[in-house]
């Protein structure tokens, strides 16, 4: 299992919050696929042009992360904190 | 090395959180604070009001990742970082960064340093009401990026 957060402009776009995966897609990138092959808007925002930054365990990743089962991953745009 | 980092949701008073970072402290040579505050003007709009997002959790370690760096790369005595979150007026001030050292080069660069990583790292996202009544997400900085990115690259310490 695999938790799954969408936070601020992503989240309005995809009209979700979080939710938890029951397969492990293996890897950020295969998340992200998989995310995207949903179509319409999962697609324009995890294929699109877009920066999404991804963190695992509130840590930020790369497209190679492996990831385990009991992870969460967040998805969000570039952060405009300070 | 005395480090405080809060995320909150009640008014941030910017002049109380500084005074703590060096009372009671001799070895303490230079304060540098930064006050980071919500205009009332972004991108040539009027704003009225701003809501500030964050990832609870992820936050808080973000946050200290940043301070550690700083505190490896100069020789600190205090750090404190304060960050709101919620509902922003214009003028209310949004972030506090105070750094404390022997001497002022550590303090300006460190207090730099903070403000620069945070606003490429750690997981705030803003979103404004302009005074018409649309609400938007505010993007990101190129010169942000540039900014931190500069940090990598310089050579001065």
């Amino acid at each position: 299992m695999i938790r799954v957060l969408y936070f601020a402009s992503l989240r309005e776009r995809l009209g979700l919050g979080d939710e938890t995966l029951q397969a492990n897609p293996g890897t950020v990138a295969g998340l992200r696929a998989a995310l995207a092959a949903r179509g319409d808007a999962w697609q324009e925002v995890f294929a699109g042009a877009q920066r999404v930054l991804v963190a695992v365990n509130q840590e930020m990743a790369g497209e190679d992360h492996a990831l385990k089962d009991g992870d969460e991953v967040g998805f969000f745009p570039p952060v405009t904190g300070g | 090395m005395d480090i405080e980092i809060r995320v909150q949701d009640t008014p941030l008073d910017a002049l109380a959180e500084t005074a703590p970072v060096f009372a009671g402290n001799p070895a303490v040579g230079g304060v540098v604070s930064f006050v980071g505050l919500m205009r009332d003007m972004n991108q040539g709009d009027r704003v009225s009001a701003m809501t500030l997002e964050h990832y609870p959790g992820m936050t808080e370690k973000a946050l200290a990742a940043i301070v550690d760096e700083a505190a490896g790369r100069w020789q600190l005595e205090a750090v404190r970082l304060v960050h709101r979150v919620g509902n922003i007026r214009p003028q209310d001030p949004i972030v506090l960064v105070a750094v404390a050292s022997a001497h002022r080069g550590e303090a300006f660069r460190a207090c730099e340093f903070i403000i620069d990583f945070l606003k490429t790292r750690a997981p705030f996202w803003k979103r404004e009401q302009t005074a018409d009544g649309q609400s938007r997400w505010v993007e990101a900085r190129d010169s942000d990026d540039e900014s931190a990115k500069a940090w990598a690259d310089a050579k001065r310490p």
